[in-house]
């Protein structure tokens, strides 16, 4: 019952895209993080999404392939008074771009809402289907 | 006499059986409008339900004629029906097809069209119950 298999796909995207909200979340929490627990800056994390076959004919879901680490360079601020700072007065801070994430966050959101709008469009199918009859 | 009561029917269960795995097709669509490379599929519903109602399936069998030869068969079907890609308007940067707009629509149109065969469905039955009750 190919209806029911909506359920599966629609929840994978919604899982997908609450984790790509939790890496935003991450992300703007530690914009300004010049030291993670390894005495590094903290770097962008990025989720990286991927289709993955989900039961049914040709129902395709979505699954978080990988979450990466930002690779562009860390921002260098001229900061001599701080601890941190090294010989030449500059500290590294976070690679996060906080108009990225937001941008980021309110595409996560939207295509979140738009798979709960599916699921539920589906849900009241399945109801009016076993309403045949009666 | 069973036999035409199938038969009443047979139509608007087809329909309802090739809509709900349209509407999967749909919901992968959406599910996946942020993965990277995924392409829009769909299936064209009239030669789907004209295929399956005729037991035609559309597909064009290639000749084998050894063993190592290729089956003809390219890509997925539905119910017979041969899953297409859609041609994008307008493909964005990382290679994904799914237009929102497009998709949304079309899902909307689809359960409104599951819901008439529901409701045709009902309307049948309540019609062969007033015959049988009189």
């Amino acid at each position: 019952m190919s209806l029911f298999n909506i359920f599966n796909i629609s929840g994978s995207a919604m899982t997908a895209q609450s984790q790509r909200l939790n890496a935003v979340a991450s992300n703007l929490a530690n914009v300004d993080s010049a030291t993670g627990p390894d005495g590094k800056p903290y770097r962008a994390k990025q989720v990286v999404f991927e289709a993955t076959p989900m039961g049914g004919q040709a129902g395709v879901g979505v699954k978080v392939k990988a979450v990466v680490e930002d690779a562009s360079p860390l921002k260098m601020n001229y900061d001599p008074k701080n601890p941190l700072a090294d010989a030449k007065g500059y500290v590294a801070m976070p690679n996060v771009n906080p108009v990225e994430e937001m941008v980021n966050m309110i595409s996560a959101s939207r295509s979140y809402q738009n798979n709960v709008e599916v699921l539920n469009t589906s849900k009241n199918l399945l109801v009016k289907t076993l309403g045949i009859g009666q | 006499m069973s036999g035409k009561i199938d038969d009443a029917l047979r139509f608007n269960q087809t329909a309802l059986n090739l809509r709900a795995a349209r509407q999967e097709l749909l919901a992968s669509n959406i599910a996946n409008a942020d993965t990277p490379n995924f392409k829009a599929k769909d299936i064209d519903f009239a030669s789907a339900l004209k295929g399956a109602l005729t037991g035609n399936s559309p597909k064009l069998a290639m000749a084998a004629s050894a063993a190592a030869h290729l089956s003809g068969d390219a890509g997925k079907s539905v119910m017979g029906a041969q899953v297409q890609y859609r041609n994008a308007a307008q493909p964005s940067a990382d290679g994904n097809t799914v237009d929102m707009d497009v998709e949304r629509a079309q899902f909307a149109d689809n359960a409104l069209r599951y819901e008439a065969s529901v409701k045709f469905v009902s309307d049948d039955i309540k019609k062969l119950l007033s015959v049988i009750q009189g």
